[in-house]
């Protein structure tokens, strides 16, 4: 009997130990390791002219305070420039600590050392840092425009400037095209900040021990494997001697994906000097104001089209806030500007940015990373062509659609990962017309009508998107079938939450014929497998999860070879079922793959009964040959890589109804639907989970996030108070569909689902708003009181 | 967000907690639920030398709904309150304001009397108190020896050393954002609401960013009936409008008539005219001033169909 797991909504496994308080998140470890706080800057910009840590020097329990004077060699350079990139003519990081310059609030300019974190705030409340004031640079037009400098040797902030052309096929350029078509319109786009905030900070823990010269390094990231090179060369450790492992995390949605956080260097280093245990546990304040943030764009729209609505030309040009520092290069940017383009074919694009210094936190990858900024502006001008001609909003986007019988597509951009922008498969018609039928489209304008006659407004919207997903370069999968049949399963990246032991665990019980309670999955933890990129960009499943397959391929087709010499049968003709190797049609010629795993690894030495089978006097190998032959290897255990060629891409359509309140101006979802492509569902009760995350962080980013900076780059919202995000009372319930056109790029033909739901949310929802109210939304997000704002200027 | 150091009391008798207050007078800090002193103690808003930690005050947990009101000791949570039949029948309007405070697992540790000495504008609590009419309890050590002049002392507050009581009304127990009556060394002991008169009805309505958060704007109001079903008298008490709980007489606008025909828009109007909000991140003044409107008209009009419906 074979128990068919790929594909099915098999129930989280890690849920039972997450949800019963079981989790070993950072902060649960290191106990009685001493803990470091922070004296952050209280400026946005400012020259440090002293510091006076003296007042501090008598607080009980104090053990160190660290200033950027103190740091040595290789921790008092900037940290690491993670992804370059030619067009980053003006790429600037952090340092650890800083050095003579703070950028923004929350910057780090003091490490203390204490007994707790409560003594250590104590001291940091003692030190007085002398700061000269300078002007700050805060929003994008103004960092645009101004004198005032971020960084002094950065001319006028751009940090980055690239422009991306797809000409026509004609040959015209994008202008030319806009110029000569039937209909054109400009206008201007707005996006807020947000960030990932998830629950759980970061945190770092670190253990130095003596006697080993050794390391061992916690740290809630999405990357163990970079984290421990990069604190490995920093420390001028020898790689082997660290050890970085992620521990049960609290959420990471992108912004632990940066790395070497300054703690993450600075808490190993005063763990080897103090030789003691030290940790981190970042609160909540500074979450908001020493991490990152994404989001925050200024797109500037042309278009031209037919009397179809077909798009000719579109040319765009975007503003996008880099914050005080590129660790993370211009990924961000990078993707708004290649994914805008989405599920349509335009005839020619023109895409322009600009990444621009502000005096507030860096900006990297959030959940969606550059696609909700690029989705709301290409749904937009679908929106506004179809109200320009008296459409139907899907009937625009119908016309524009890549055909199914067009893949691969190429887009004639280069994408993210440095390679050609080609959608692998899909099918976008189809998706729109089950979209349609689930939200009850061509059926609404009679509804509208019937809530209007009882003074209610009501609207609706849609979005569609295209999403790169996988990107490389690769991850790695190791299998090992023990003596007692049990399946060790690891890869190097790291989980968050996505239910990896569950989706890795099926994949291997599948692969290999064994019931899924035998396989345990180990992620994040370098001492099991050392080699990974890290989880983000919607590819832990695509990437690891091929991964492991090659690497199950591999032990299973071993398995196979030395359980045909012990049954003496034809490999060809044996299958592997609930853990028991057989011989096809022939019961009773079986052999547990237990056994198969001792006779693996021929023994000198007996240390069980099972053990024994294998054992040099026990006749389990030939004598022609030596008991591990030629090109083979002792142990039933695979690892293998999983390297693509490119992305692939996944797809979605969003439709939304929403309310508006004719007096107060609150803004309801009444409903909420998503068709989801994704490809082979590894499970979708997982997938399921994950769109309705995304899409309760879009509605976030659609109805109530944003981050609020006053002129002085003082963050006036940096508490869950004030920083709206979504109550499971504000998000809706969620309808989903799937559609599954496998990718043809990996053998297990599946595609990235982690980002999907968060992606056309803010485009939906301004959609829909604008639907119900008859005012153009070109800001997102909205509020009641901008809502009211905008009726007011409208009337 | 850890707090600075502190003295940490747990009086085990009210006795002992005014004795503690009373030494250390401006330096302590009360703390019962903890819900609006934790997160200023972890942020270091707020540094009092002393926490005088009630908790263990089990004599002021009391609900008492008497014929004429709900009287709510210092240490009765949010959650109690909420659930108590006695005081929704005495008084529905405690229900309908806690309804719509914070979230259920703030409402098990808050306490009513500890949000009325927190004296946050945006808080539905004092609004509650002021448009009732209620009072805040107040005692501490010293002063004549004796209850002030029509108070009885309570059971909540022990004989035994001179000791001072007052009943401070709504109208003068919130002084400003933030600010209350209890001075240093004082202990607000319980908090007294007034019950429904017969023929009236109450509601609150208010419009937040999220379910639970503080009120962009809020209305609670409170209409009265006579015996041919008129109106007789009208008021709203709004928050988040002004920098105490704002109390706006309506009755003239509604004017002597049935609810049907009531001056309802007139009456709105009167209430926005008097408001006074602010920006802030969430919302312009001009909005919140245009939903203080909205929101007390829709409030009185709730309020006057409980008073015919009861």
């Amino acid at each position: 009997m074979t128990t068919k797991l790929f594909g099915e909504p098999v129930r989280r496994r890690e849920d039972p130990r997450l949800l019963t308080g079981r989790g070993r998140y950072l902060d649960d470890l290191g106990r009685d390791a001493l803990a470091a706080a922070f004296v952050r800057s209280p400026h946005a910009h400012a020259v440090i002219r002293d510091i006076d840590v003296s007042a501090a020097l008598d607080v009980d329990g104090l053990v160190a305070i660290y200033t950027w004077e103190d740091l040595p060699d290789r921790l008092a350079e900037p940290l690491p420039l993670l992804i370059p990139h030619p067009a980053l003519t003006h790429g600037r990081t952090a340092y650890p600590l800083a050095r003579d310059r703070v950028r923004h609030v929350g910057e780090p300019v003091v490490m203390v050392v204490a007994r707790d974190r409560y003594v250590a705030e104590d001291a940091c409340a003692l030190i007085r840092v002398d700061y000269e004031l300078l002007k700050p640079v805060v929003g994008v037009e103004e960092a645009a425009q101004s004198a005032q400098l971020v960084h002094d040797d950065v001319p006028g902030n751009v940090g980055a400037h690239m422009v991306q052309e797809v000409p026509s096929a004609g040959g015209l350029d994008v202008r030319e095209v806009i110029e000569d078509a039937p209909h054109t319109l400009a206008f201007r786009l707005d996006i807020e900040r947000s960030a990932s905030t998830p629950l759980e900070g970061r945190g770092v823990y670190a253990r130095w021990d003596a006697d080993d010269s050794s390391l061992r390094v916690y740290s809630s990231t999405q990357t163990s494997t970079s984290v421990r090179m990069a604190v490995a060369a920093k420390l001028g450790l020898p790689l082997p001697k660290v050890e970085v492992i992620a521990p049960d995390v609290g959420g990471g949605f992108g912004v632990k994906i940066v790395h070497p956080w300054p703690e993450e260097v600075l808490l190993p280093w005063a763990a080897m000097l103090l030789d003691r245990e030290v940790k981190w546990t970042e609160d909540r304040r500074e979450h908001f104001v020493s991490s990152a943030h994404e989001r925050a764009q200024v797109q500037f729209v042309r278009v031209g089209f037919d009397d179809d609505g077909r798009v000719l030309g579109l040319e765009v040009s975007i503003l996008h806030d880099h914050g005080a520092y590129t660790p993370y290069g211009i990924i961000v940017p990078i993707i708004t500007s290649t994914q805008l383009p989405g599920p349509y074919k335009i005839g020619s694009y023109r895409v322009e940015f600009s990444s621009v210094y502000t005096n507030t936190v860096q900006v990297t990858p959030y959940r969606g990373a550059g696609r909700p900024q690029a989705v709301f502006c290409m749904e937009r001008t679908m929106d506004r062509i179809a109200d320009h001609l008296g459409l139907d909003r899907t009937a625009v986007r119908a016309v524009n659609f890549i055909q199914p019988e067009e893949f691969p597509y190429d887009q004639g951009l280069i994408f993210q990962d440095g390679r050609p922008l080609i959608y692998d498969s899909g099918d976008y018609p189809e998706s729109l017309r089950m979209l349609k039928e689930l939200i009850g489209w061509d059926s609404f304008p009679a509804e509208k009508e019937r809530a209007a006659a009882e003074g209610r407004r009501i609207g609706i919207g849609i979005g569609c998107y295209v999403e790169g997903t996988g990107v490389g370069p690769y991850e790695g999968g190791h299998v090992q079938v023990t003596s007692d049949g049990r399946v060790h399963v690891s890869t190097g990246l790291t989980s968050q939450g996505q239910g990896h032991e569950t989706a890795f665990a099926q994949i291997a019980a599948a692969e290999l014929g064994v019931p899924l309670e035998r396989v345990s999955v180990v992620t994040g933890d370098t001492r099991r497998f050392g080699y990974a990129v890290g989880t983000f960009a919607s590819r832990a499943a695509v990437m690891s999860g091929n991964a492991i397959a090659l690497a199950c391929r591999k032990v299973r087709e071993k398995a196979l070879r030395i359980a045909a010499d012990a049954l003496e049968a034809d490999p060809r003709d044996l299958e592997i079922t609930d853990g028991m190797v057989h011989v096809a049609g022939t019961p009773g010629a079986a052999i547990p793959l237990a056994t198969v795993a001792v006779l693996s690894n021929p023994l000198r030495y007996a240390f069980d009964e099972e053990a024994a089978r294998a054992t040099q006097f026990a006749g389990a190998s030939s004598f022609d040959k030596p008991p591990v032959p030629e090109g083979d290897e002792p142990g039933l255990e695979g690892r293998d890589y999983y390297s693509p060629i490119r992305s692939t891409f996944a797809s979605g359509m969003h439709a939304a109804i929403v309310e508006t309140d004719p007096l107060t101006a609150e803004i309801r979802i009444l409903r909420y639907a998503v068709v989801h492509d994704c490809g082979n569902l590894i499970n979708p009760m997982i997938v399921e989970g994950q769109i309705h995350g995304g899409v309760a962080q879009g509605v976030g980013g659609a109805l109530y996030e944003r981050m609020v900076y006053d002129g002085h780059g003082q963050l006036l919202n940096a508490s869950f108070m004030d920083f709206l995000m979504p109550y499971a009372t504000e998000v809706p319930h969620v309808e989903t569909a799937h559609l599954q056109t496998p990718s043809p790029l990996n053998p297990l033909g599946i595609k990235g689902a982690g980002e999907a739901g968060v992606i056309p949310v803010s485009a939906v929802i301004a959609s829909a708003v604008e639907d119900a109210e008859g005012i153009a939304i070109d800001k997102m997000p909205i509020s009641p009181s901008e809502l009211f704002d905008l009726r007011r200027a409208a009337s | 967000m850890k707090p600075p150091p502190f003295d940490y009391h747990a009086p085990r008798s009210v006795a002992e907690a005014l004795d503690v207050l009373a030494a250390e007078g401006e330096r302590a800090k009360v703390l019962a639920g903890g819900q609006s002193l934790i997160p200023l103690l972890n942020m270091r808003l707020a540094a009092p030398g002393h926490l005088v930690d009630i908790n263990r005050l089990t004599e002021l947990a009391g609900v008492e709904a008497e014929p004429d009101g709900v009287r709510i000791g210092a240490l009765a949570r949010h959650a109690e309150v909420e659930r108590s039949e006695p005081a929704a029948a005495a008084q529905p309007l405690l229900r309908q304001a806690l309804r719509l405070v914070a979230h259920p697992v703030v409402r098990n540790r808050g306490t009513v009397v500890g949000s009325l000495v927190h004296a946050d504008p945006a808080a539905e609590l004092p609004a509650v108190l002021t448009l009732l009419g209620g009072s805040v309890r107040l005692a501490r050590r010293g002063g004549p020896g004796t209850p002030a002049a029509g108070v009885s002392v309570s059971p909540e507050v022990p004989a035994g050393g001179s000791l001072t009581v007052r009943d401070v009304p709504a109208g003068d127990f919130f002084t400003g954002p933030l600010e209350s009556a209890a001075g240093p060394g004082e202990l607000a002991v319980s908090a007294f609401f007034p019950a429904l008169p017969p023929r009236s009805g109450t509601a609150f309505r208010e419009v937040a960013r999220r379910h639970g958060d503080y009120a962009l704007a809020g209305v609670a109001a409170l209409v009265v009936l006579d015996d041919d079903l008129r109106i007789t008298s009208a008021a709203v008490a709004c928050v988040s409008a002004g920098p105490v709980p704002l109390l706006v007489e309506v009755t003239g606008e509604c004017g002597h008539r049935p609810p049907a025909s009531a001056g309802w828009a007139g009456a709105a109007r009167a209430v926005q005219d008097r408001a006074e909000p602010e920006d802030d991140i969430h919302a312009t003044a001009g909005y919140r001033r245009h939903l203080v409107g909205v929101l007390a008209e829709r409030a009185l009009r709730d309020a006057a169909r409980e008073a015919l419906n009861g």
